[in-house]
């Protein structure tokens, strides 16, 4: 009976935490015309969410091209068919690793910084002497922030592409001798602008959607005490990595089929 | 406000009136039944021990929090029944010092005092940069305003949050605990702050704390806070003359009375022989 109770209450959790979600992302939606109103603002929380992950996006986005060249060289090459290798990188890449690592990148860096930072000016009362000074902190501080998660996601995706394809291409040219040219050639003859960068991009903004709406409610819903902002940082993490990895799929068969 | 409902027993020179005022988080009772008057260009004190629900009632005069009964009026108009566009004019004419200062980490002192100016006067930056100036002066921290928020004492963190709950001539200021973690010093400068700026802006002043002597110090007019309502109220020295036992234990700070030293717990001795037997 008590083990009934408890998994009750938890969906009864879940449930009242996706709901509070909803409302919050509502909330946020409905003053989202400040992102432009204080536009400055966007542009400065835009800076310190590239500073903090670009570093690390680089780095990430040139070994995952290099490996991704090493494994598809030497499965290639049994068919043959290592002259393809530019092609398996771009695509491995633009389509599905790079919207998805850098948007678990963001997560991991910026999206928890972001959780903890407004977590602590809820916890030392900034939010409600912002509401007292008549400014609407969801406006000033919420919006800001997550009209400039939307936006870096999908710069990070097209730095970590094409940092990918140049690891991807240092290493099938000059470590396994796959010709220049060739490596080139096969990815702008196979590479689609719309069917594979375009759909790539949009993947990459719903990942930056969702990803900067769970940091920022995260934030705001963050119990104000050391351990609330500890937890609401972690929920930011797993939740927003795995809402990424899952939606990943979800809009993959929708592009590409594969459900029919 | 025309439309706002006037509350009918106000004497004129009331700006803020509690009236009937209960509140609770979520079932959970806090404040129940309160009755209070805030005259117009006086200090008025609440005190109260701590969880009382203080913070609270500062909460509903502000209209952060919504009364479950009765009304909270701020100038004669009904603060919970406003809209926010209205709330948000409402407290343009009010300051709130929060305990912890709350003043923003990414600013500077400078801009933080500057915050509401920008915020809500469209004012060219020359004419900010001396209101700002001439505020920091008033809390004699103008030689600070380049420094960072990190880098101030708690004393100084408070004044210059007090500059910025004045940023915009308020008529009323809320005071969340001000003399709480002060060394004599700092007390020193914020009681005659406090009261400096109630007589020179001419404001209404509204101090929560649970320090009586300061509050006896400062205060034109005091409510005691207990059980949820109030349980005294009268100028400093007739509350620390007071024949009420409840009110005595508090001003008097005795370790009992009305308010048991013990927490509710069963019998002391049965628990004690209790413990050989059943250890849990
Ligand atoms: N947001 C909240 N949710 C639930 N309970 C709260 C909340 N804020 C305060 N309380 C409870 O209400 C009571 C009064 O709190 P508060 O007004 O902060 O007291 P005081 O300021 O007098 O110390 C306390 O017991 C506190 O635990
Ligand atoms: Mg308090």
């Amino acid at each position: 009976m008590n083990a009934l109770a408890a998994i009750g209450r938890f969906t009864l959790g879940g449930v009242y935490h996706l709901g509070r979600c909803g409302v919050f992302l509502c909330t946020m939606l409905a003053v989202i015309s400040h992102a432009w109103r204080r536009f400055a603002l966007v542009v400065r929380q835009l800076y310190f969410a590239g500073v903090m992950t670009l570093l690390i996006t680089l780095v990430a986005g040139l070994f995952v091209g290099m490996v991704l060249s090493l494994q598809g060289y030497y499965t290639l090459v049994n068919y043959g068919g290592e002259s393809a290798l530019g092609l398996l990188v771009a695509l491995s890449l633009t389509r599905e690793l790079g919207p998805v690592l850098a948007a678990v990148l963001f997560t991991g860096r910026a999206g928890s910084a972001i959780t903890a930072e407004i977590g602590l000016m809820k916890a030392t009362d900034q939010l409600a002497a912002m509401e007292m000074m008549a400014t609407d902190p969801v406006a000033r501080v919420v919006v800001p922030r997550f009209v400039a998660g939307v936006l870096a996601v999908p710069i990070l995706t097209l730095l970590f592409n094409v940092v990918g394809v140049l690891g991807g291409y240092y290493v099938g040219t000059v470590q396994l001798g796959v010709d220049s040219g060739v490596y080139w050639a096969s990815m702008q003859n196979g590479v689609d602008v719309f069917e594979d960068i375009g759909n790539g991009i949009i993947k990459s903004f719903v990942f930056g959607f969702v990803v900067s709406w769970i940091m920022v409610f995260e934030g705001c819903d963050t119990e104000p005490t050391a351990e609330g902002i500890s937890r609401a940082t972690t929920r930011t993490v797993v939740v927003g990595s795995l809402s990424v990895l899952g939606l990943d799929y979800i809009l993959t068969a929708l592009m590409y089929g594969g459900i029919s | 406000m025309p439309h706002s409902p006037h509350n009918p027993a106000r004497p004129a020179d009331t700006l803020v009136s509690v009236d009937n005022v209960s509140f609770g988080y979520g079932p959970r009772t806090i404040l129940s039944g309160l009755d209070m008057q805030i005259t117009r260009g006086s200090v008025v004190v609440v005190m109260g021990p701590s969880g009382c629900g203080k913070s609270t009632l500062l909460g509903l005069i502000g209209g952060r929090l919504a009364a479950s009964e009765g009304r909270v009026f701020f100038d004669g108009g009904d603060v919970a029944a406003l809209r926010r566009r209205e709330l948000f004019a409402l407290r343009k004419r009010m300051g709130m010092l929060f305990q912890s200062s709350a003043l923003l980490t990414d600013l500077s002192v400078f801009d933080n005092v500057a915050f509401p100016l920008r915020e809500h006067c469209g004012l060219p930056e020359s004419l900010v940069r001396n209101l700002v100036l001439m505020k920091l002066h008033m809390v004699g921290l103008r030689g600070a305003r380049d420094l960072r928020p990190a880098e101030l004492s708690g004393g100084m963190a408070r004044r210059v949050a007090l500059a910025r709950a004045i940023a915009l001539d308020p008529e009323l200021i809320l005071y969340d605990e001000p003399f709480a973690g002060l060394d004599p010093v700092s007390l020193g400068v914020t009681l005659k702050l406090i009261r400096e700026l109630n007589d020179a802006l001419r404001l209404t002043s509204v101090v929560v704390t649970h320090d009586v002597d300061e509050g006896c110090r400062i205060a034109d007019y005091m409510y005691l806070l207990g059980r949820g309502t109030i349980i005294g109220h009268g100028a400093p020295q007739e509350m620390l003359h007071s024949g009420d036992p409840e009110v005595a234990q508090f001003m008097q700070g005795m370790p009992d009375g009305p308010v048991p030293f013990h927490y509710p717990a069963p019998d002391y001795r049965a628990e004690l022989l209790d413990a050989g037997g059943a250890r849990s």
